[in-house]
């Protein structure tokens, strides 16, 4: 069994929260006393059944204004796999905690108001899918109860749908016509919709190839930790505690230490009690290195025939997420995996209208805009492009004055 | 390519050692908060996995109410002599004993929100600036919202509405002086996946976690244990009974459910056909639908 991490966004009329609680509900994943609590509450559905909503909002300011202002992480599970879902509000106003969402999801499920269509909304959250790089994408065309489950509406919407995906360049879509409120299509197949043969969401969700394994010969390990224990029967003992982030580090492999560009040997791994022969992506592990070289937290190890780029200027997609706007006059920390340096943005090359999808020129930056930036740094990042290494290459930026996390920023290209 | 089996489990795991080491690695002053229930108990394991053969870079930290059941604290001792790390105890007695809190009265008295006051002087007594917790998101609704880095002010306050975005696996652990965070490794885990952890890691729990005997009594629909430290008056009724204990808190809050499970087995099987959520028997989460919004934003963890 493995997990699935999945990310909705949505605003209040479309049903998200109607859509997480029905698969929450019907997974059987409402206890007794939380589906009491669930009874007694004054909200109901026109027709007097539970308000599956109420499940997803968790504070109180969201239950007295009946929106969902922040990430909420849900969690079920089935027999074949254990889902994380984070769920976060869909309006414009709450881009920041969309990109927070989907930072880290591997799926993304796109909600559609098969009354509506594709409206801004769609457009919106369709872009935060792909900046974000998540790979797979299902669009539910939700509310289908409400069009007499008609077949002819769904396959126009797709049709839209499809120039939008690419534009986008999402590689992997799925369509699905639901009911949250009804359950058409959620856990079981519908038999409203005899004319839809694909699966029902759940069912796709559990079987989706989740890739959780990085395949890829990045092997990358962010030192965290340098685990010296300094007793007599460890006099020389020296490890280096870390997550590998991608790729795989072999016994006997060739790496380089960055930022110094030290070389040396993979002598032994280790995981608690156990002396593995590789350590993989995911992994949390201590390598032992053959040679004497000086590493401390910060440092990156990595595979010495495939090594990340080094630059102090970087073009990266930054997304603001502060409500006092980006200043270009000072400076910023700048965390990538477990190196802080000090920054700059050096330029603002264009804002994305992520309504439209349209670039212009802009000299500002304020709370949820999105946009193309050159980063200067103080000391070199040893980073990967986004697209190819999400985990290597990402960073977040924080407000020395405030220390609030100001910036997600997206690498996209070393500056030559 | 070699392949290679990494389960659930494994990666939970993966994650709730790297949340670890950069506690250690952004902080100075940090402490893991130890209060003998089975998640603390799991995170002492995973610091393990994190830091051996090198000491925590931590100590453990135990807000003791006094009211605690017995075999919590001989399980405490003997797995900090196993262990060999360093344990702190902050006593809520001496709080009260100092005039800091007022013991609570009545039929439901508890020393329950006694111990936050007693949190945070002890955290201000060490300065610490981050502490370690054992919260789960799946727990409440209220803690599904929260970060993995959570900044407290200096009175303890957790402010909803001013979290951190908190994206990938960074975690921004920057701190005013007077501030704390506190950290939640385990946040993604269900009560499920600690159990199958437990189950997995053959970890050794206080005995109150399987089924025994005990005298107890009715209240408020919930089974509590029958103790000094529960006010008790003619109309509570003691009656003998199978129980066991889903979280291990103040003997004065925590209510028992019947039981015949002895085995980890048997509770892995009794939690997944189970009609009532983990915090359903607290009863210091019933006063309120945002009883623990409200408790988080005082400071309680």
């Amino acid at each position: 069994m493995n997990i699935l991490k999945f990310f909705t966004a949505g605003s209040v009329d479309d049903g998200k929260s109607t859509l997480i609680g029905r698969l929450l509900y019907d997974t059987d994943s409402i206890l007794a006393d939380q589906l009491e609590a669930l009874q007694s509450s004054n909200r109901k559905n026109d027709d007097g059944t539970i308000d599956l909503a109420i499940l997803t909002d968790g504070l109180r300011a969201e239950r007295e204004q009946g929106i969902t202002i922040d990430v909420a992480y849900k969690y079920f599970q089935t027999e074949k796999r254990k889902f994380i879902i984070a769920d976060t509000p869909g309006h414009i106003q709450y881009t920041r905690n969309m990109v927070t969402g989907a930072s880290t999801a591997n799926l993304a499920i796109i909600l559609i108001d098969a009354r509506n269509g594709v409206v801004e909304q769609t457009i919106r959250h369709s872009y935060i899918v792909s900046l974000l790089g998540i790979k797979h994408v299902v669009v539910c065309i939700n509310k289908m109860d409400m069009v007499d489950y008609s077949e002819t509406v769904y396959s126009a919407i797709i049709e839209k749908y499809k120039v939008l995906a690419q534009q986008l360049k999402l590689a992997d879509v799925t369509y699905i016509p639901v009911s949250a409120l009804k359950g058409d299509n959620i856990v079981q197949n519908s038999g409203n919709m005899d004319w839809y043969e694909g699966e029902s969401l759940l069912h796709f969700l559990e079987k989706v190839d989740t890739d959780n394994l990085d395949k890829s010969q990045l092997a990358r390990m962010p030192v965290q930790w340098v685990i010296r224990p300094q007793t007599e029967e460890l006099h020389d003992y020296r490890g280096y505690a870390g997550r590998v982030l991608s790729g795989t580090f072999n016994l006997n492999d060739k790496v380089t230490v960055l930022p110094s560009g030290a070389s040396s040997t993979v002598e032994k791994i280790e995981f608690f009690d156990q002396t593995p022969d590789a350590a993989h992506a995911g992994q949390s592990v201590i390598i032992h290195l053959k040679d004497d070289v000086d590493i401390s937290r910060g440092d990156t190890i990595v595979n010495a025939s495939a090594l990340p780029q080094e630059s102090k200027l970087i073009e990266a997609d930054l997304c603001w997420m502060d409500g006092r706007a980006l200043d270009t006059s000072i400076m910023y920390n700048i965390q990538h995996n477990s190196k802080i340096t000090r920054c700059k943005i050096s330029e603002i090359l264009h804002k994305v209208d992520i309504n439209t999808l349209e670039k212009h020129a802009a000299d500002e930056f304020k709370l949820n805009d999105i946009g193309r930036v050159i980063i200067k740094t103080a000391d070199a990042l040893a980073f990967d492009l986004y697209d190819d290494n999400r985990a290597n290459g990402s960073a977040i930026l924080v407000d020395t004055r405030t220390n609030l996390t100001v910036g997600a920023l997206m690498f996209r290209a070393a500056v030559e | 390519m070699s392949t290679y089996n990494f389960d659930y489990l494994d990666e939970l795991e993966a994650e709730a050692i790297h949340i670890l080491r950069e506690v250690a690695g952004q902080f100075e002053k940090p402490a893991l908060l130890f209060s003998g229930g089975k998640d603390s108990i799991t995170l002492v394991r995973l610091a393990e996995k994190a830091f051996r053969p090198g000491k925590f870079p931590f100590p453990l930290v135990h807000i003791d109410t006094g009211h605690n059941f017995e075999e919590t604290i001989s399980y405490r001792d003997q797995m900090v002599e196993r262990i060999g790390e360093k344990l702190i105890i902050g006593s809520v007695q001496e709080s009260i004993d100092q005039g800091k809190v007022v013991e609570q009265t009545g039929k439901n008295a508890s020393r329950n929100a006694l111990q936050t006051v007693t949190l945070l002087d002890t955290i201000a007594k060490y300065q610490f600036d981050a502490c370690i917790g054992g919260a789960r998101r799946d727990e409440e609704k209220a803690r599904a919202k929260e970060r993995i880095f959570s900044v407290r002010d200096e009175f303890g306050q957790w402010d909803p509405k001013r979290q951190r975005p908190e994206l990938w696996n960074i975690y921004n652990g920057k701190i005013h002086k007077g501030e704390n965070i506190r950290v939640f490794p385990i946040s993604n885990w269900t009560e499920l996946d600690v159990w199958n952890y437990i189950r997995r890691e053959k970890i050794d729990l206080p005995s109150i976690y399987f089924s025994h005997e005990r005298d107890c009594i009715t209240r408020n629909g919930q089974l509590m244990a029958a103790s000094p430290f529960l006010n008790m008056d003619d109309e509570d009724v003691v009656e003998r009974k199978q129980v066991r204990f889903r979280t291990v808190g103040d003997m004065s809050c925590t209510a028992a459910v019947e039981s015949d499970a002895t085995l980890i087995d048997d509770i892995i099987s009794e939690i997944s056909a189970s009609k009532i959520s983990e915090r359903g028997a607290r009863m210091d989460d019933k006063v309120s639908e945002a009883a623990m919004e409200d408790r988080k934003k005082g400071g309680y963890f």
